[in-house]
């Protein structure tokens, strides 16, 4: 067991942990924050995504030790008061339907708008491949991100 | 099943003196973590003791100078693909990074770990290949540098001993008037391991190759240079039958094998189309 020091959602905290112990537990299991997803647990799926120090990244594959000092921001903090554009955009479009892939899904969304304000379709489709949806309701989460504008 | 963590340690070392010592005890160094926490998710990962070299400076990012580039072994495929000039000096590693995964994926994964792996199937080494790229290893004992194409002994199996960490890449920029050839297929365009993959190198004048390299991923134990198929091309006029004849020489190269991701009948047959289509496209 470890203490480690991290930032979640803008909140400093400190957590006691195995190093190796997976973020995507930590978050879910000792800071209750259960928005983000476990889909496949090897990277394949994108539904754990959440960003790290400004970065997308799969958080069943980031050990605790390699986040101590960084900032972390889940599904949870996307929010503040009231949805996001691209919340809503997912809301308008029909972006969900089962529920499992959408935390990875806005995330990953948020990266790319984040990044770019204009983007292509093809932009957005490399974007989103890392996420899976077992709905396979891939036009409409597309079209979600698209129609989002240029703030995330 | 999920490993059990109390049987597994794993520190930071946050310079190379620390990593030296770390490696002298025996523990294993970690980097991006896309293969080791697969393997450890899924109970695979032998217990050990590791270490986390992600802060080790020395390690870290990309060095240019007049005659070469430095990529240091913690570049990440992100930082590969986005920079302006590996994507105009070495445009095939930009590609195959590009394929690696998806982005969560790249964000992470570094070079380093992609070539220490030594899977035939990683989707870097076809291109450092071609590029014929040296690779630096670093050890209390000092640093030594060799050929990439000497780095890859067999499946899973390379020159780095135990007390060696991956240093960098070096690349020298000397192909501008070359053609610059990347494929790769999977069964799917994102996240999907390669069944075949080629990276190719081409200058061609007045229709007459003046140098070729070919290499590709995935179908043996290694990343291969295709020598036979090169030392045919050097100095022909591409024709339709010089084309059938080199597809014909690239089975000698090759030794693919059936296994989950595809059959060894269709790597050949994919990776001789591939070897055509790139052909075709610097006639």
């Amino acid at each position: 067991m470890k203490k480690m020091s991290l930032t979640v959602n803008g909140k400093k905290l400190t957590v006691s942990c195995h190093p190796f112990s997976r973020l995507l537990d930590v978050l879910r299991e000792e800071l209750q924050l259960t928005g983000t997803k476990e889909g496949c647990g090897e990277g394949e799926c994108g539904a754990c995504s959440v960003m790290l120090d400004g970065k997308l990244v799969n958080s069943c594959l980031v050990p605790l030790l390699q986040v101590e000092g960084k900032k972390i921001l889940t599904v949870e903090g996307l929010a503040n008061k009231s949805l996001t554009p691209l919340q809503n955009s997912f809301m308008k479009c029909g972006g969900a339907q089962c529920g499992i892939c959408t935390p990875g899904m806005l995330m990953a969304g948020y990266a790319l708008i984040k990044k770019k304000k204009k983007l292509s379709k093809q932009e957005i489709r490399e974007g989103l491949g890392g996420n899976l949806c077992r709905c396979t309701g891939y036009s409409p989460i597309i079209k979600s991100v698209q129609n989002c504008g240029t703030k995330p | 099943m999920r490993a059990y963590l109390p049987d597994y340690s794993f520190h930071r070392a946050k310079t190379l003196t620390e990593a030296f010592s770390q490696l002298e005890a025996g523990a294993k160094p970690f980097a991006g973590g896309t293969d080791i926490m697969v393997l450890l998710d899924a109970g695979a990962l032998p217990p050990d003791n590791y270490f986390d070299i992600l802060a080790i400076k020395e390690l870290q990012g990309i060095r240019s100078t007049k005659k070469a580039l430095s990529l240091g072994a913690l570049t990440t495929y992100s930082e590969i693909r986005n920079h302006k000039l590996i994507q105009s000096n070495f445009p095939i590693l930009c590609a195959s990074a590009r394929e690696v995964g998806a982005i969560a994926i790249q964000n992470r994964g570094t070079i380093g770990g992609n070539i220490a792996n030594s899977s035939p199937a990683a989707d870097l080494p076809p291109g450092l290949l071609v590029y014929e790229a040296q690779i630096n290893l670093i050890s209390k004992r000092g640093l030594r540098t060799l050929d990439y194409t000497k780095f890859h002994l067999g499946y899973k199996k390379n020159e780095l001993q135990k007390d060696e960490l991956i240093h960098s890449i070096t690349l020298k920029p000397e192909f501008q008037k070359h053609h610059h050839f990347w494929r790769k297929v999977g069964s799917r365009r994102s996240q999907a391991i390669s069944k075949t993959m080629i990276a190719a190198l081409a200058k061609v004048n007045r229709k007459r190759i003046e140098d070729i390299r070919i290499a590709l991923g995935s179908v043996a134990p290694t990343a291969v240079r295709c020598l036979e198929v090169e030392t045919f091309l050097k100095g022909k006029i591409l024709s339709p039958s010089t084309i059938l004849e080199a597809k014909k020489i690239l089975s000698r190269d090759l030794h693919p094998i059936d296994d989950i991701r595809s059959t060894g009948k269709y790597r050949l047959i994919v990776s001789q189309n591939m070897l055509e289509e790139f052909l075709c496209g610097i006639g």
